[in-house]
């Protein structure tokens, strides 16, 4: 089970706290309707899966119930940092490799 | 190859054993192949098997980053079933079926698929509605598929809990006779010997590193931790690790890989005569010929590629488990593991040429792609060899995501799948 830290409640916490959300920073369209059937796939089913450094949305489902970004690792499912939804993806990862 | 047979076991037995070949050969690698499979698991061996029993083309090459079935081939709890809903799914997985029938015939290597039935328990109205609907959807596609009261059930499988008292009581259940198991490591090595014999290079502790192209596009040969080597046609054939290599030769895949558990007691005698499901309570469950109880969890619910998971996952089947056969509650669980399942959007496999040209993909089989194993093998070949899809997998397209045209099992199967 993953120790996550939620920045809202600035505590770490279990993971059966938790909800995965998906991957971030994805952006929906305020023109959906007007996507092409390319941009839409894109945006709804092709996800970029990585062997690696993964940037997700989680969301404290069983605490403060709010949305939150994280950083990690997924080949050793280790967190490198948690950031509040709304801010932008984080330019320097602390203690990342690459 | 030296075939497997009664006489060989007698006369070997008479000079000590010292006659058994090796059941595949291990050769250095080619400059150049007709055909590359990247992963050798079942599917990518089928393949290679396929390729070359069916359509003749032998000079292949199946690379492999560890060790032969040592990923979800190795890993999976080896359920055989077809009792899909939707027709493309019918079509692939009863074309499967059918050839695990006779398969250890066609291959002179026993991978001991015993028909002992699949059993799918219903807990609640939904359940019933949706069972019934796959009885009905089943036997109009041709398949075997019957519905079961609490006391068929119990007659089925008599260590099932049918008291009414239960957390979660078992109200009817859908019955597929020809479902069962098989051993999944002789799978592999079944379909590994086979290939080997007919000239099929497999090559272990190979990882693919690169996907190479020409300028028109098409693809000319991979990197290797082994160097290039070169081929027109090369087949992704790599589970978890499937979009890893999709991306190297440029294409983004709708994708994501997810650890799957899984775990086995301590052997004890023959208790478990069938397959039994449960997608409610989430727990499958059968009984291998060494007499463990092998059991299958679900998935975690993060994207992770550590072919491991969460203790709480394995802890909430067990409870489902224990609910289900409470002569369960004191068995000792020996074994754990993980394995990483790619999964689509629409829990549909996508065994389809790509827009690379010269790049084929056989992927997405999520949670439950063992039982595809000879079934998909066998139309991928045909896709690799003609360079047209079979008619049983036209509908398992990557643009199907595109168009919309899904074959939505992801709410048709619910988890078990």
């Amino acid at each position: 089970m993953l120790l996550i830290r939620c920045p809202y409640c600035e505590e770490e916490r279990p993971e059966l706290e938790f909800r995965n959300a998906g991957e971030a920073h994805i952006a929906r369209s305020a023109d959906i309707a007007g996507e092409s059937d390319d941009d839409f796939e894109k945006f709804f089913f092709i996800r970029s899966n990585p062997k690696g450094i993964i940037y997700e949305r989680w969301r404290h489902m069983h605490g403060c119930a709010r949305f939150f970004n994280a950083v990690r690792d997924t080949v050793s499912d280790k967190f490198l940092m948690t950031y509040k939804a709304g801010e932008p993806k984080p330019a320097k990862l602390p203690g990342a490799s690459k | 190859m030296k075939k497997y047979s009664v006489f060989a076991i007698a006369r070997e037995a008479m000079r000590g054993h010292k006659g058994w070949e090796e059941q595949w050969s291990s050769p250095e690698p080619k400059k150049e192949y007709d055909v590359i499979i990247v992963g050798a698991g079942g599917h990518g061996l089928a393949t290679a098997y396929y390729l070359a029993s069916v359509h003749g083309i032998t000079n292949v090459a199946v690379l492999e980053k560890g060790w032969l079935g040592g990923g979800n081939t190795g890993r999976n709890t080896t359920i055989i079933r077809s009792n899909y809903l939707y027709d493309e799914s019918a079509g692939i997985y009863d074309h499967a079926l059918k050839l695990w029938d006779g398969l250890s015939q066609e291959l002179n290597y026993n991978v001991m698929y015993s028909a002992r039935g699949v059993m799918m328990l219903a807990h609640n109205v939904h359940d019933i509605q949706v069972l019934k609907r796959h009885v009905h959807a089943n036997r109009l596609n041709g398949i075997d598929n019957e519905w079961l009261t609490p006391e068929q059930a119990k007659e089925f499988c008599p260590p099932l809990n049918i008291s009414k008292q239960a957390r979660y009581p078992v109200v009817g259940a859908a019955l597929q006779r020809r479902g069962g198991t098989a051993r999944h490591d002789a799978v592999a090595w079944g379909y590994a010997r086979g290939a080997s014999a007919r000239g099929v290079h497999i090559i272990q502790n190979c990882e693919v590193t690169g996907v190479k192209r020409a300028a028109n596009g098409a693809v000319t040969g991979v990197e290797t931790t082994r160097g290039f080597i070169g081929a027109k046609k090369v087949g992704v054939v790599a589970a978890g690790h499937s979009s890893v290599i999709m991306n190297m030769a440029g294409v983004r895949m709708p994708l994501e890989s997810y650890p799957l558990q899984a775990l086995v007691s301590e052997p004890v005698k023959p208790v478990v005569p069938c397959v039994v499901m449960s997608n409610t309570v989430h727990a499958y469950i059968s009984q291998s010929d060494k007499g463990e109880l092998v059991i299958g969890a679900g998935t975690d619910q993060y994207v992770s590629y550590s072919q491991t998971g969460g203790l709480h996952i394995l802890q909430h089947t067990l409870d489902a488990i224990c609910e289900m056969f409470p002569i369960f509650t004191r068995m000792k669980m020996l074994r754990s593991w993980g394995g990483i399942v790619d999964v689509t959007p629409d829990r549909s496999p996508i065994l389809a040429k790509t827009p690379v040209p010269g790049l084929y993909v056989n992927c997405g089989w999520g949670t439950g792609g063992f039982k595809a194993t000879p079934g998909s093998g066998h139309v991928f070949a045909h896709t690799i060899a003609r360079d047209d899809p079979h008619p049983i997998n036209a509908p398992f397209t990557i643009e199907r995501f595109r168009t919309g045209r899904l074959i939505d099992e992801a709410a048709a199967a619910a988890v078990a799948h």
